[in-house]
């Protein structure tokens, strides 16, 4: 199997401080992984440097074999933190997922061409956001909002999708839709890199899983890696495992007395 | 109508109305991608960029233009060079190299004092002393940006938008910012004339925001702007001629009256037309945007705001409500 994502040594960070030294991390082409851990663990700085948007202090970062600025254009999606998206810009949904095909399509008009309207629309429905096509961005539901970006990202057929939390600030029905989707679309061919906070989510939907805090810590089939043992490095607190049937919880050992 | 037509006798008025009508709608363009960009001092700080560079330019014998325009690019890329480390935002970026360059000028004028006459015109705009070359570079002006925007209306879109994922998705971030830095130095070389230097932020500003309060989409958006910019430009221009006042003023003070009707008649839609109520639908109560033709199905399409302390009181704690 050949890989999707390949970081060789890369150090990285913010002006003087490093974030993430000497990394070595690889993603197999196919895989659906989750990168777990906590708030200032760098899950967002190394997303960002798989990306190229965010520049490398030393080492090297290849996708598919290749730095990423030699791939051809809309090979990767990326679906950004609902969080960091300006609610406020006048685009609809249409055009939000119109977006997605400016690098790929060489067209000189600005307006959208019958064929690139056609496959917005089969898009869409695809991902049941049909009948809000011509709404603001700002005026539909969260999970609606979260499709409209997947759809930016999917529709130039990426090999590679890459989501920044994708599972924050939408209700449990929506979380377990949209990683159904994903897993859908990974079924198909795209390999899918996301972060998330929920750990439960990845245990029961995703197949592999990356423990990471600054360095990596494990990764695997959520099943092997969620053990008392790794969350505890990853995330510095007393977590436990409560199995149950085929299904597993993690939950802080210690909860609040009320 | 002969009152209308009356000031067309005048060849001053006739060169003032056409750079009024092309240098509105050019900054009306322009203030879309200004505004949305969160940058709507970069045309005021621009301009005083350009006013210190047209003096320096005036001090080695060039054209205006050539020292303005010099000036107004180095700005904006040092700018865009500057607010690219994300550390420093870009009102700081702008303040710091604009009021620079500006201060150059400032201090050349100072030094050789003959020189304070010949750039009254670009600090408080002379729109009525507009010539045919001043047409003819303002119109050539006006064509070039309306090209540029037509051709680089995606990548522009998708990076005023979203500049990383523009980037990720296989946007040239970069040549789009350089053409955009491009035409909006040389919006504001060619409208800082006509407006002045201490008026160009209002002439930017003023259309996009009003057009954003009409439109929730971004090609409507353009179009309205830029026509917005056209219409205050036009009406400011006969105004100035009625009250026998200064033109640039009145036609920034004209664009604010614009603004003020439109935020006006956006209250009242709001506030008559579509009004905010607390109320229920089965076990869910919630405050919701409410318009005509609200039914059941229409929810999907809003925005909830669960008024939580209303439900917590609804539904007792520890217990599933029937």
């Amino acid at each position: 199997m050949s890989h999707a994502i390949e970081l060789r040594h890369v150090t990285t960070g913010y002006n003087t401080s490093v974030v993430l030294d000497n990394l070595s991390l690889v993603i197999q082409d196919g895989q659906f992984a989750g990168i777990v851990g906590p708030t200032g663990s760098g899950k967002t700085t190394l997303l960002k440097t798989i990306l190229g948007t965010h520049p490398v202090f030393a080492g090297e970062v290849h996708l598919f074999g290749m730095p990423i600025e030699r791939l051809p254009p809309g090979s990767i999606g990326y679906v950004p933190q609902l969080e960091s998206v300006d609610w406020s810009f006048p685009v609809t949904v249409e055009q939000v997922i119109l977006m997605g095909l400016y690098a790929t399509q060489k067209r000189i008009i600005p307006w959208a061409s019958k064929g690139e309207k056609r496959k917005v629309h089969d898009l869409a429905l695809r991902l049941g956001i049909h009948d809000c096509l011509h709404h603001h961005i700002v005026n539909i539901s969260g999970g609606q909002q979260q499709r409209a970006f997947l759809g930016r990202a999917l529709i130039s057929n990426p090999k590679l999708l890459i989501l920044d939390e994708p599972t924050a600030g939408v209700d449990i029905k929506t979380q377990h839709d949209v990683l159904h989707l994903l897993g859908d679309l990974n079924q198909e061919g795209i390999t899918i890199v996301l972060t998330t906070h929920d750990l439960n989510a990845v245990a029961s939907h995703l197949p592999w899983v990356i423990c990471f805090n600054q360095e990596l810590i494990a990764e695997g089939a959520p099943r092997e890696v969620f053990t008392d043992h790794v969350l505890t490095r990853t995330y510095g607190g007393d977590i436990v495992i409560i199995e149950h049937g085929d299904h597993f919880l993690i939950a802080n050992s210690t909860p609040l007395k009320l | 109508m002969e009152t209308l037509i009356e000031p067309f006798q005048y060849e001053f008025f006739r060169h003032g109305l056409l750079a009024a009508l092309m240098v509105g709608a050019l900054c009306g363009l322009i203030g879309v991608y200004i505004v949305l960009k969160g940058m709507s001092y970069i045309g005021h700080g621009l301009s005083h960029a350009a006013f210190g560079g047209a003096v320096v330019g005036f001090t080695y014998k060039l054209n205006f233009y050539v020292g303005a325009a010099a000036a107004g690019l180095i700005a904006a890329l040092l700018i865009n060079k500057i607010t690219s480390g994300k550390k420093i935002k870009s009102d700081a970026a702008i303040g710091i190299v604009t009021t620079a360059c500006f201060a150059v000028g400032v201090a050349i004028i100072s030094r050789l004092r003959r020189f304070t006459q010949s750039f009254e015109a670009a600090l408080f705009g002379n729109i009525l002393g507009v010539n045919e070359s001043d047409l003819i570079v303002i119109g050539a002006v006006t064509c070039l940006t309306l090209v540029t925007i037509f051709i680089t209306y995606r990548s522009l879109l998708f990076t005023t938008f979203d500049f990383d994922a523009a980037k990720v998705f296989g946007i040239s971030t970069g040549r789009a910012q350089l053409i955009f830095a491009f035409i909006l130095t040389m919006a504001i070389i060619a409208s800082m004339n006509v407006v002045g230097v201490t008026m160009i932020a209002a002439t930017i500003v003023v259309p996009a925001v009003t057009a954003r309060l009409l439109t929730d989409s971004f090609s409507r958006m353009l179009i309205l702007s830029t026509c917005i910019g056209a219409v205050i430009g036009v009406a400011g221009m006969y105004l100035s001629y009625y009250l026998n006042a200064a033109s640039g003023a009145t036609i920034v003070l004209f664009g604010a009256s614009v603004f003020i009707l439109v935020s006006a008649f956006n209250y009242v839609k709001e506030r008559y037309l579509y009004r905010e109520r607390t109320h229920r639908h089965g076990e869910l109560v919630h405050t919701h945007r409410v318009g005509p033709g609200h039914t059941r199905q229409s929810h999907t399409h809003h925005q909830h705001t669960h008024d939580d302390e209303t439900a917590a009181a609804e539904a007792p704690a520890g217990k599933e409500t029937p």
